[in-house]
């Protein structure tokens, strides 16, 4: 307990608790739209934003972001143009990601910049970033709570949903901003590479043992919360990369429940 | 005042002609099953009466509301082809899927009460599933979700409830037990749109017919006139 006694290791877990709380609300209904590749795609996009943001001088936060959500579009366009093979769309984007983030970062001066963001840098994190942090996870958090009945109904049946007054058009739109600006700003912290497992394992555990919809996202963020703060333990004591300990802590974890899944 | 009504409506692709100046009207309290052999449009003709697809020409009225213009979502529902294909493993309650037939009359930024469980009971035991109201929906066989699809579609208390294909993918016995529902909600005042290709179990309990044609017409009978007509035998072999 003594490692939370610095001010860089309070931060620190205040950060990944956060993005542990908000990534699996967004990674549920990724899931049980059976999108989970998107969130790979938009996390090798947000790298090129980084990239280009790097060598440009932008802020590369912010060009992830900008990244993702253009990812994200062109995902839904080119899904348009392959109705029939629409995993197709996700591999287009996550493959013009990773070789744009290629690329540019060949011309990054200060290379370790750009290599935080794949594994991340959880435990170098500014009370700047973590003021972000808070910020956009907070309007993540308030949003999927208003959009709770939506989100839900637009996962389960999209087509009666919008037959009973569901905006679908803009609950959508505003869930790809979500997903965009959850995968961007994770991707600092816990890295590109890793986010996408964030999304999805603390899901795939819940969905072995929650017994309605309110508990899978409940138990997921629970879950999510677990691995992290375990991870980072792990890891600062270990002293390992915290980003890849926290997704192989799930993987364990989620390996531990399979026996026990509902029948 | 007609609750339905479809006028002159067609519906074309560019190679294609599915539907060809269709019109006839339904009272409140009918029961309606669209026929047809498959291609020729049974679903879209629905899909074009909910206004998921525009018509390429006509009109149609829904309780005296324009189709494209339709608003009044808490007075329909719907139950889509989809309900019987959706994923399984989905981790959602019967009475959560019940509770988001909900969503129409209480529309965006309000919290459930106490009256939404009573309408949710009231709903499931209408159908005869109110001892599941816990249970996972995919752990439920295919005429039990169906039931509670249903359900779904009664607890907002619609005046219309359309059905796409509903006993699709179900066993004989399930197959009639939700005609008989089905008949039992139209007795109670409901008027039923539901497109159909297992005519034979539902003609009893309804009272029009239309019969959509290869050529994109459509022709619409009492049941019992259907019922003598050799069309029968073509559309019910034809499956």
């Amino acid at each position: 307990m003594e490692i939370l006694t610095y001010s860089f290791m309070q931060r620190a877990f205040a950060v990944a608790v956060l993005i542990s709380v908000i990534t699996p609300l967004i990674g549920n209904i990724i899931v049980l739209k059976r999108l989970s590749s998107i969130g790979d795609a938009l996390s090798h996009s947000s790298l090129a934003g980084v990239a280009i943001g790097l060598c440009f001088g932008f802020d590369p936060i912010l060009s992830a972001v900008i990244f993702s959500m253009l990812a994200a579009f062109t995902i839904e366009f080119v899904r348009r143009c392959f109705y029939r093979y629409s995993e197709i769309a996700t591999a287009v984007v996550l493959s013009f990601g990773v070789g744009t983030a290629a690329v540019f970062s060949g011309f990054i001066k200060n290379s370790s910049a750009f290599s935080s963001f794949l594994f991340g840098s959880i435990v170098a994190v500014s009370s700047f970033e973590l003021f972000v942090v808070i910020i956009l996870s907070l309007i993540v958090i308030v949003t999927v709570i208003i959009l709770y009945r939506e989100l839900f109904f637009i996962t389960f049946d999209e087509e009666g949903a919008q037959l009973s007054g569901v905006k679908v058009k803009t609950v959508n739109f505003v869930f790809t901003l979500l997903t965009a600006i959850v995968v961007s700003v994770s991707s600092r912290t816990v890295g590109a590479l890793v986010i996408s497992s964030l999304m999805i394992i603390p899901v795939a555990c819940a969905m072995l043992i929650s017994k309605s919809y309110r508990s899978n996202v409940i138990l997921s963020v629970i879950f999510a919360v677990l691995f992290t703060v375990i991870g980072l333990f792990i890891s600062c004591i270990y002293n390992i990369k915290p980003g890849g300990t926290i997704v192989l802590i799930g993987i364990f974890i989620l390996l531990l429940l399979i026996p026990f899944r509902k029948k | 005042m007609s609750i339905l009504q479809v006028s002159e409506l067609c519906f074309k692709y560019p190679d294609k002609t599915i539907l060809e100046n269709i019109s006839f009207s339904l009272e409140k309290g009918d029961f309606l099953c669209i026929v047809g052999t498959n291609g020729t449009g049974k679903s879209t003709l629905l899909k074009l009466i909910l206004n998921i697809l525009k018509p390429t020409k006509g009109e149609i009225k829904i309780l005296g509301e324009s189709a494209s213009k339709f608003t009044s979502f808490d007075k329909i529902s719907y139950v889509s082809q989809k309900a019987t294909g959706f994923n399984a493993d989905f981790p959602a309650t019967v009475e959560e899927i019940v509770a988001l037939g909900l969503y129409s009359k209480k529309g965006f930024l309000s919290f459930p009460k106490k009256s939404d469980k009573l309408k949710i009971e009231s709903a499931l035991e209408r159908v005869g599933m109110k001892s599941y109201s816990k249970r996972l929906i995919g752990k439920l066989s295919g005429g039990q979700q169906q039931r509670v699809f249903i359900a779904k579609a009664l607890v907002n208390e619609p005046e219309i409830i359309f059905l796409d294909e509903p006993t699709v993918g179900i066993d004989v016995k399930a197959v009639d037990s939700i005609c008989c529902l089905l008949g039992e909600l139209n007795k109670s005042g409901i008027t039923i749109v539901m497109v159909t290709h297992d005519i034979s179990s539902i003609l009893y309990h309804s009272n029009k017919v239309l019969h959509l044609s290869e050529d994109g017409s459509a022709k619409i009978l009492a049941s019992e006139e259907f019922n003598s007509q050799t069309i029968f035998n073509h559309v019910h072999h034809n499956h």
